[in-house]
């Protein structure tokens, strides 16, 4: 790892030798940081942190970032295909926007100490993980709109809760996208209304996806509490402010009733409104399936994976041209990176 | 404002680059891109104390000053009313 540099500050790296993590100098740290997220302070890339904290912002970050860019594919495999020319632009927009999502959480984890080229290099060896909805495939157009509602549904209940949390750079990143989600979820919405009210063919399409797409995005807020090693820890921190479980309750009492309120069928036997508690009941994802495609078992992982490698290769003479382009450099050598302001 | 970060070979493709990241939406007018190490930031743990001597200046700010409060003591005592109210 090297050195990392903040606006013209040092920020200490982690691999090289951290203080250790424990005795009462540290103790007393963790209890000044631990008061300060106690009063909703943002912690900041100059500021003292656990390594845990950093090291679980590193992995959640960078899997996240890891999900925007695959996450560009499922989809992105639909631009030659879409049914108007107005769709295409639409999803064109949609897809661009997950690159640029992507490129704002590598940004995010950067300010930890781990480099781009890092992340990548994980991804790409099948180390990092990703979000496993993007395992899934999309054969139909109805697939498209599914994904917009539900997945990116699921994704902004997340989103909104991660909005809030401890870590500055994130937070902020999280509103930037939350922002531009909104979007994605009304033109979701858009293809998906205009489906579910067409032909019945048409509605036939978006039943059968959204029979394929109901499950995965329950998956999206990832394992049960009761299975959820970090939860504890991110919860304590202040990195997550709820639960997976509490998440993907809000998304069924936000999502079901859209989807039904159109005529078209969930396919879980056991959904249904509970009156008492004012909540939708629902059966959980077959969390077998869930470990066995995280692990890289499912549909598409060999695609998803095969279609990054490929794109990372044929990519390369783009980077090295840009290399040999640059034209000015700061004396001294900066590491390429630049800062925007904009109005 | 500071909107984020980019990384480029050079200033031309740090800002075509920047467009691309952050002036997706449109509302730019204008967008600025510097070198990260020419910039020089005050520090998180000064903050505080760099910026706390603004908080205790009220009469920077319109709510500092308790005007309405003085006319309608003012009104009382001399028997004046507002207008609408005879």
């Amino acid at each position: 790892m090297l050195t990392y540099r903040i606006h013209g500050h040092t920020v200490p790296v982690p691999e090289q030798a951290p203080p250790p993590q424990e005795g009462p100098e540290y103790e007393a740290r963790l209890a000044e940081f631990e008061a300060r997220i106690a009063r909703g302070e943002k912690i900041e890339p100059t500021d003292w942190m656990p390594e845990e904290y950093r090291r679980q912002l590193i992995r959640m970050i960078s899997q996240h970032a890891h999900s925007e860019i695959v996450g560009m594919l499922p989809e992105g495999k639909w631009i030659p295909h879409a049914p108007t020319l107005r769709r295409k632009l639409i999803l064109i927009a949609k897809v661009q926007d997950e690159g640029g999502h992507g490129q704002l959480l590598y940004r995010a984890a950067e300010t930890l100490g781990i480099t781009r080229e890092e992340m990548v290099e994980a991804l790409l060896a099948g180390k990092a993980k990703y979000s496993v909805v993007f395992n899934y495939p999309t054969p139909t157009w109805a697939d498209v709109a599914a994904i917009g509602l539900l997945i990116d549904g699921a994704a902004v209940v997340n989103q909104l809760m991660l909005a809030q949390g401890s870590y500055g750079p994130y937070a902020r990143a999280m509103k930037r996208i939350c922002y531009e989600e909104s979007f994605h979820i009304k033109q979701g919405y858009d293809a998906f209304v205009a489906l579910a009210t067409g032909t019945p063919a048409q509605r036939q399409m978006i039943q059968e996806a959204v029979n394929r797409w109901w499950y995965p995005a329950l998956m999206l807020f990832g394992p049960p509490d009761r299975d959820s090693v970090h939860t504890p820890t991110l919860l304590r921190w202040r990195i997550k402010t709820k639960t997976n479980d509490e998440l993907r309750q809000e998304f069924v009492d936000q999502y079901a009733p859209m989807v039904l309120r159109l005529g078209l069928t969930i396919p879980d036997p056991n959904l249904r409104y509970d009156p008492e508690t004012g909540h939708w009941r629902f059966s959980e994802p077959d969390w077998d399936e869930f470990w066995r495609v995280i692990k890289g078992d499912g549909p598409c992982n060999a695609e998803r994976m095969a279609a990054r490698r490929r794109a990372h290769e044929e990519g390369r003479w783009v980077r090295e041209a840009l290399a040999a382009k640059a034209v000015q450099r700061i004396n001294g050598g900066g590491d390429g990176r630049y800062a925007v302001a904009g109005l | 404002m500071h909107v984020g970060a980019v990384h480029a070979p050079d200033p031309e493709m740090a800002l075509i680059l920047a467009k691309e990241q952050f002036a997706r939406r449109g509302r730019c007018v204008s967008l600025w891109v510097v070198p990260a190490e020419a910039i020089y930031a005050s520090r998180a743990e000064e903050a505080e104390e760099l910026f706390a001597s603004a908080l205790e200046k009220e009469y920077r700010e319109p709510r500092g000053f308790r005007v309405a409060e003085r006319v309608r003591r003012w009104m009382e005592r001399h028997g004046q009313s507002l207008p609408e109210a005879e």
